[in-house]
Parts: structure tokens; sequence; C-alpha cells
């Protein structure tokens, strides 16, 4: 059994060791944690990188001369190195700490946005989005008088490419795609868009949340010019994340928000601003969060992205199959080229019946419209009920999950 | 209808109901069972302005005010929360709006649904007692009026 091969290899079993939360209970039963696509677990790596900082440098950076403020910047600058390497960036110059991926898109329309678009000027996007990748679009769209153009998918969730390249004409000036989708965990042509885009002469963000923990990614190879993670889906903390931008693009940019460390001089007759990346980091970073993010990536490189992703396919294959012999359930999203998620249906089930009810039994999933309205719409359902697995997830989880929606089903029968 | 009990009254009725279950699965089942038997809302007040907003499910709610006393009908997409709006028309239905706005719904505490008044977003019991007040509130004053 491959499965077992794999398990053993990398080894699971001590990889939950390192994971405290997962040694609770919840309802008196144990945990079994399948919200990974919301947020994952933290490694105790990541829990004393924290702790370290606040016990043992804690200084602002970049401006101090004593030790700590120079231990602490050493920290944080080693994160931007780190996260450099993890996402194949040519230069740290290009790697932006943000909040998350949510803000790295708003940074992105806000700032490149402002300065770059033209009543009449389109923007695409896709049915896939969380709203996170429409609402910043929407927001400076209508501050432009820009257009949103959106790519259609077929029942199944896949992104049709055909159609992108009709809604693809000299009027788009920029396509911001989420790499793989949140609420369904279905892989978007991402490199054949990007390479289109360009042709055309648009700029291309990817939204990388749910794709940055599962796929390898290297932006050089992509030859997208933004893209945007976040740290606590890496197994990371909250409140930090990742905007990466072509360094030709962010130097023509306007900063973000001003302040603190964005600036190189202040004067009431005018101010000019700091080098990259600093250019996008106005006021004192979440430092302890960059600092830990740095563990929880060198968590990931260790056990090794390839392996990882070899093991969370098993996962995938095996809840697959197990969740279709449920009668009345249907997968949504049933595509060859998915990632770790399946997001589901049960037939005169509201999912939120399954959420309350598979909690009760120690169960974690997401149940709703995952932030993509305009997805369930399409889709004609309210939401759905998501499994989504991590790492540190078993075969023996994804077996108390299938048995825990026999009861729900026996409970509401 | 002057024999309607009081709201403390069904309160403590419930509570002794859900005190015969010792496992959740008892608990639910029997929350379900009520979301069963909560009589049907007609289709068309299950409208745009009936709604009560939670974020997963769809909960409509009307009522109506009697001689001093209001009644409430309701329904919603989800069974779960189906049994906790049928509890809380129990409670509510039938009573002046008065006792209605200053009742504390500790019960809800008392037989372990308290996790259904956590604020989260996928919660309505919260709006759905909020939004009985309201109404009860409502028809108060026009009862002054």
């Amino acid at each position: 059994m491959e499965t077992v091969a794999l398990q053993n290899e990398l080894d699971i079993y001590s990889i939950r060791n390192q994971f405290p939360i997962l040694h609770r209970e919840v309802k008196g039963k144990p945990l079994v944690y399948l919200d990974n696509a919301a947020t994952s677990q933290k490694p105790s790596v990541v829990i004393e990188a924290l702790t370290n900082y606040y016990t043992g440098y804690n200084a602002n950076i970049h401006r101090g001369i004593h030790t700590l403020a120079e231990e602490a910047t050493a920290a944080f600058e080693a994160t931007r190195e780190c996260a450099r390497q993890f996402i194949g960036a040519s230069s740290t110059d290009e790697i932006i700490f943000t909040r998350g991926t949510t803000e790295g898109i708003n940074l992105v329309a806000s700032s490149w946005g402002r300065a770059n678009l033209q009543p009449g000027d389109e923007i695409i996007i896709s049915t896939l989005e969380h709203h996170s990748n429409i609402v910043p679009w929407q927001m400076i769209a209508a501050e432009k008088g820009a257009i949103i153009k959106v790519v259609p998918i077929t029942d199944d969730g896949e992104f049709i490419y055909a159609a992108f390249e009709q809604l693809l004409t000299a009027k788009t000036k920029f396509v911001s795609l989420v790499h793989v989708s949140n609420a369904l965990g279905v892989i978007n042509p991402v490199k054949k868009v990007i390479d289109a885009a360009h042709a055309a002469g648009a700029l291309v963000l990817i939204d990388g949340a749910q794709s940055s923990v599962h796929l390898d990614i290297n932006v050089q190879e992509l030859d997208c010019d933004f893209f945007a993670f976040s740290g606590h889906k890496v197994y990371g903390p909250t409140g930090v994340g990742v905007l990466f931008g072509k360094r030709t693009v962010l130097e023509a940019m306007p900063p973000y928000q001003g302040g603190g460390e964005m600036i190189r001089e202040v004067s009431f007759n005018g101010t000019t601003y700091n080098d990259l990346p600093y250019k996008f980091e106005a006021g004192t970073p979440n430092i302890a969060d960059v600092i830990a993010l740095k563990a929880a990536l060198d968590f990931i490189t260790g056990l090794g992205k390839a392996k990882i992703a070899r093991y969370e396919d098993i996962l995938l294959q095996y809840a697959t199959a197990q969740l279709k012999e449920i009668p009345g359930l249907r997968i949504i999203g049933d595509t060859a080229h998915k990632v770790s998620v399946v997001s589901f249906i049960i037939e005169g089930i509201h999912p939120q019946d399954i959420g309350i009810l598979l909690d009760n039994q120690g169960i974690a999933v997401r149940t709703g419209h995952h932030c993509t309205q305009p997805l369930m719409q399409r889709l004609g359902i309210p939401g759905t009920s998501r499994a989504s697995f991590a790492v540190y997830n078993t075969i023996d989880e994804i077996d108390a999950l299938v048995k825990g929606l026999y009861k729900v089903k026996k409970m509401l029968a | 209808m002057t024999d309607t009990p009081t709201i403390p009254a069904i309160e403590e009725e419930i509570v002794e109901e859900f005190s015969l279950f010792d496992n959740w699965e008892d608990k639910y089942e029997y929350l379900i069972d009520m979301g069963k038997k909560l009589p049907k809302l007609e289709d068309a007040h299950k409208k745009e302005e009936n709604k009560i907003r939670g974020c997963q499910s769809t909960v409509w709610m009307v009522s109506e005010y009697k001689d001093g006393k209001i009644f409430y009908k309701a329904d919603s997409d989800a069974m779960i929360v189906k049994g906790l709006i049928s509890m809380l028309i129990r409670v509510f239905s039938g009573q002046k709006p008065g006792e209605i706005v200053a009742a504390d719904m500790k019960f809800i505490d008392d037989i372990g649904m308290s996790t259904h008044l956590a604020q989260t977003r996928s919660n309505g019991l919260r709006s759905m007692i909020k939004q009985m007040k309201l109404d009860a509130m409502v028809w108060a004053s026009k009862e002054k009026n």
C-alpha cells in the first residue's frame, strides 16, 4: 500500500506530535480537524518562534542600533529571504509583507489600479474567486470607471479557458485569478492564462491563498506579475502574508499607505519614498508573526512539498472514493486537477445541519458559501460542506468523517 | 386564552424535557423532531422582508398581534435551526409584548444549547431572538398609540 508507505516515510504520527492542538478534545471526542483550507494548525516550532521573539529579542526593526533591534531586524529579514526562496522570486526586493492575501490584493488593486486604470479598461476575474479577489476590484473599478469581466466555469467548477480567450482583448489591463479555488479545490490553468494575458498586454495577479501550501510555486516560471498568499494557511501565524510583485512593476507603482518605514525623506514641502520593498511597508510591521512565518515555511520545506503533495493527494483520492459511497452525496468540483479539498452536498440536508452535527462528534469542517457567493449562485446551491486536508490528517480521520456523515444522515432521516 | 402558561413556566418545562437526555444525539434528535413538527409557514410569507439574516441558513418569520398577545410563525431551510425556532415559538407565541421583551433566555444555557448563541456568523439563534423581541417592541409601541 502506497498510503502506508508514505505515511511511514513522512512519519505522519510524529508530524502530528508537532501540533499541540491536535491532541485536544472537542465535545469529549478527539478533534478531527478538516478545515485546513480556512486555516491550518501551527506546529510547535512556529509557536516557539513567537514566544522566543517576545521573550528574547522584542524590538522595533530597521531603526534601532541596539542589539535587540539588530537581532529582530536580522530575523525579520531572514523571513523575507525564506519567502523569496519559497516562491522562487529573484530578489527579496520583490517580497512585501502584508497582513494576508486579502491585503496583498487590496494593495495591488488600490496602488496599481489607481495609477493605471482608465475609464473603459477591463479587469478579468473568474467565477471561482473568493470575495477577496472580487470586492477590491469592484471598488477600484467603480472609482476609475473600469469594467470587470468574469470568466465562466463548467458545472464541475472548471475554468473555461476558451471563454477567457474571448474576454481577453486590447481593453484588458489586468487579470486577477485564483490559483486554487478555496471552495472546491480545483486548480486553474494559471500558466496559460498568464502567458495569454501578457501577449495581450495585461498584467496578472495570482491569488495563492490556497495553492501556496499544496503546490510548488515558482513565480519566475509562472511569470506572474503579482502573487499573494497568507501565512496562516501555510502552518504559520495569522495576520501575516506575502505579496510578490515584479520589481519593474512595483517600482512604477505609488505607495499604498503612508507613514514610517516607507519614506526616504519627509519635509512639509514634499516627501520622497523608500526603496523596495519598504516603500510598501508603512508603519511598524507585524514583526513577531513575520519572524514566526519562517519557521512555518521551513517546516514545509523540511518535509518536502512534493512528498506532502503526494500524501495529501492520497487523502483526497481516498476521501473522494469513500464519500461517493454515501447515498445522496454529491461532490461539487469533482475534477482531475485538484488539491486536497472535497466540497459536497447531501440531498435534502442543509450544510449547516451537517456542520453542527459533525461538530458534536469532534469533527471540524467548513459549511456555507465559503466567501464565494457568486460561485454558489452559479452552481445553484446555497452552500456546501467542505473537508480540506493537511499533512497531519490521516486515513483514520477520513473514516471518522464518513462515519460521522452516516450518523448525520440517520439523525435527520 | 387566559390559561397560556407564563414564559418561565414554559422554559422550565423545556428544561425538564431536555434533562431526560444524557447524550447529545438524543438532545439534537429531540430538537430535530421539534423542527419537523413546526407548523407550516405559508409560501407567501417566505419573502425578502421576512428573512432573518444568518450567514448559513435562511429563516423567515412573521408575527401578528391579537388581544394583547403576539403570535409568531416561522420556517427555515435548515433542520436544527427549525428546531430552535420551534422552541422559541413555543416560549414566546401567545405571550404579552412586555414579557417577551423582558425574557432573559437563560434556559438556553440550561439545556446545553448555548453554543448556538455564540457570536459566529453561522449562527441564527441570537438574531432570531433579537427579531422576536424587536417585533414585540413594535407591537407594544403600536398598542400605546
